[in-house]
């Protein structure tokens, strides 16, 4: 019943995206801080993985690489057969807009813009239509369960609502991965697994590739089908997690 | 990004600070004002000086004279002139063929003289001046109360405002010449019959007479001695239909100058009044032709002008305009325009700079923002669109309340002059102009040094990395 009953989707699927070698160094006063130092990885199109990790392992600084705001000291992140690091910062803008959502601990929404206005903004960047955007925001922004906030500011919510509007924003132009830094760092337990519930529907309704930081195993073991261990800006672990997969969001709900 | 999607995100975010905004709003209307205010100022001065040239009606006059006559206004002409007494004599022949120049509207002798007028058995000595037709439309007689002469031959006459004013027995004390209304000495006066006492030059009595005039009445013989002088001289009387009093200045620099009777052309020179340079032809042998003292000659626009004196002094007359003098004029004002714009600018050069600091205040202020946009899609060049827009709108909403501003406080210098003007008891007048092309160029001139302003903050934020901007709350 979902995209993970059929196996080829994983293990002899398309690729979504593919590190090679990537390095990222930058010098802090004498010392040179390797934050990722060497990663190679595939996830698979469809996959839920997540990064797991210490603070300081490198898992964000990868997540980054991966998302292309920041570019690899060496190596290559390729993504739909491009590499970022040979992308111009036009064409790297562009695949952040279309290729890639993200959304963030802090939940990075702009305090000064409604909701809407929040979930709109990368329609405007992208030039949907102006008679299309309204009707788009207000469906995601329901698709959340945020239908009835979409004029407040996000200063008048809750964490939980403001990381759902981000989730809403993050989605809005149709993008084929997700990438997830600590989404629900700064949530209790209950509004952390109502985001994770909201995550793992998207990557089974809409075969969206799902890549997670964060440094709460439960959470990757409960949520994340493969669990990826950095440390020291090395990759020391790659197991699937099966026990994950089959818990549809809609079983839980009941 | 979409230029209209733009916009409306930059004006949703000046309003967000606005307070900052607007200070920074109004820092640019100040120099805006300025700017507008010192050009008005410029302009409305030039404008002031061309209005009192052109309604002198020299613009576009050459005035011919004689080089017998020995009268030219250049002394270079006097010096090239081979003999005086071989020049061409200034008659109807002359006036004719100046006429005829392409570039020439019309060409009228100037008759003037002085004469005596009786008015309810009073006399009362003045110069008079014949004016063509065509002075109608100048605005040296848009001031006229009645009307202008039913006919270039019409037995009527237009009073000068001061000479009305004696006729009334009312004295009008100099630099007071505003305190009495035109309409007011116009009234009593108009339709009145004035009589006018001249001297009438007649050929030798061998010629026939010149046809006499209607409303001609007495003709006294005096002073008649055909065997030495060549013409005669005889004293006659013209009633006149007052038609209209003007209120042009006597003194103004119009060819009919310092003239406070003006009859129409055609009639003056109808009744053959003694002219003052008669006396002079008297000394040499008589022409049965008259000659003119001077002829005016109308061009058709002010640019023509120099081809008009060129062409005349091929003809062998001396010629005089006022187009060196405006020359000069105009030099002057553009000169001055140039430095009270110079001033101007320097006021918007300080809000300019204000622009620059609210831009790169509001980078800092939403790094975060700029991080979020950026890790959202937002490209370089969306950013800094944005910016730029934003540093637009300021200029252009500056430069609207700018010009507004600027356009009240020249209204308030006017009205503060006009005031002094009127203790010094002088007339009030508008140094004051704000042309169309000046408001549309003040918002222009904002809104592009509000974007040249824009530039380095708009630079900056565009070059800002998402990941450092997103690191820091």
């Amino acid at each position: 019943m979902s995209v993970d009953s059929d196996p080829s989707n994983h293990q002899s699927g398309r690729l979504a995206l593919r590190a090679v070698e990537v390095c990222r160094h930058y010098p802090m006063g004498e010392t040179l801080i390797r934050a990722v130092d060497g990663v190679s990885l595939e996830v698979r199109a469809g996959e839920f993985v997540a990064l797991l990790g210490s603070s300081g392992s490198g898992k964000s600084s990868l997540l980054n690489l991966i998302a292309g705001l920041d570019r690899p000291t060496s190596g290559a992140v390729i993504v739909e057969d491009r590499d970022l690091a040979q992308l111009s910062r036009q064409e790297l803008a562009k695949y952040r807009l279309r290729t890639v959502g993200m959304v963030f601990q802090s939940f990075n929404l702009v305090s000064r813009m409604t909701l809407e206005e929040n979930v709109e903004l990368p329609m405007r960047f992208a030039e949907v239509e102006r008679s299309q955007r309204d009707g788009r925001a207000r469906q995601a922004l329901e698709r959340v369960g945020l239908g009835g906030r979409a004029t407040h500011r996000p200063s008048q919510l809750s964490g939980g609502e403001q990381q759902r509007a981000a989730l809403a924003r993050a989605l809005i132009n149709q993008p084929k991965i997700l990438l997830a830094d600590e989404p629900t760092g700064n949530l209790d337990s209950r509004t952390g697994t109502e985001i994770m519930d909201f995550i793992r529907e998207f990557n089974q309704s809409l075969a969206m590739t799902i890549v997670m930081v964060t440094h709460e195993r439960a959470l990757a073991e409960r949520y994340a089908e493969r669990m990826i261990f950095l440390a020291d800006g090395k990759l020391i672990g790659d197991q699937p997690n099966p026990a994950a997969v089959n818990t549809s969001v809609r079983e839980q709900r009941r | 990004m979409k230029t209209y999607d733009l916009t409306e995100l930059a004006l949703r975010n000046l309003r967000e600070s606005s307070l900052r905004n607007s200070l920074t709003t109004i820092g640019i209307s100040v120099g805006v004002a300025s700017l507008v205010a010192m050009l008005s100022l410029g302009i409305g001065l030039q404008k002031l000086a061309s209005r009192r040239l052109a309604s002198s009606g020299l613009f576009d006059t050459v005035v011919v004279t004689s080089r017998r006559d020995l009268r030219g206004f250049s002394r270079d002409d006097e010096r090239n002139t081979a003999s005086a007494a071989e020049s061409r004599r200034l008659d109807e022949s002359a006036r004719q063929e100046i006429e005829r120049l392409p570039e020439a509207l019309e060409a009228y002798p100037d008759i003037r003289f002085v004469t005596e007028f009786r008015y309810q058995d009073k006399p009362h000595l003045t110069m008079v001046s014949g004016i063509p037709a065509s002075a109608r439309s100048n605005d040296a007689f848009s001031g006229i109360q009645g009307s202008f002469f039913s006919s270039e031959d019409a037995p009527e006459v237009i009073l000068q405002k001061s000479f009305a004013a004696e006729l009334l027995d009312q004295a009008i004390q100099p630099g007071q010449e505003d305190a009495i209304p035109v309409a007011q000495l116009a009234k009593p006066l108009l339709g009145q019959e004035l009589t006018m006492r001249y001297a009438e030059r007649l050929p030798p009595p061998s010629t026939e007479g010149a046809t006499v005039p209607a409303g001609q009445t007495a003709a006294l013989k005096e002073n008649e001695n055909p065997s030495e002088a060549a013409y005669s001289v005889i004293s006659r009387e013209q009633k006149l239909k007052i038609v209209g009093v003007s209120d042009l200045d006597p003194d103004s620099m119009r060819g009919a100058a310092r003239a406070r009777v003006f009859l129409p052309l055609k009639l003056a020179e109808h009744l053959h009044v003694m002219q003052p340079s008669d006396l002079r032809d008297s000394m040499r042998s008589f022409n049965k032709q008259p000659s003119y003292s001077t002829i005016s000659v109308r061009v058709k626009s002010p640019k023509q002008i120099e081809a008009v004196e060129q062409a005349i002094k091929k003809l062998g007359f001396n010629t005089f305009s006022i187009l060196d003098a405006t020359r000069s004029l105009r030099q002057f004002f553009a000169v001055l325009d140039l430095f009270l714009g110079i001033f101007g600018s320097l006021a918007l050069a300080v809000a300019s700079i204000g622009i620059v600091n609210t831009l790169v205040m509001a980078i800092l202020e939403r790094r975060r923002e700029i991080g979020i946009m950026k890790a959202i899609g937002a490209s370089d060049g969306d950013v800094k669109k944005l910016f730029f827009a934003e540093a637009g709108a300021m200029g252009v909403l500056g430069g609207v309340v700018g010009v507004a501003l600027g356009w009240a406080i020249g209204h308030v210098i006017n009205l503060g002059t006009n005031v002094y003007l009127k203790r010094q008891a002088l007339p009030p007048e508008n140094f004051w102009s704000v042309p169309w092309w000046l408001v549309g160029a003040a918002i222009i001139f904002a809104f592009v040094v509000s974007l040249v302003s824009g530039l380095y903050p708009a630079a900056r934020a565009a070059r800002l990395d998402p990941v450092q901007a997103l690191r820091y709350e």
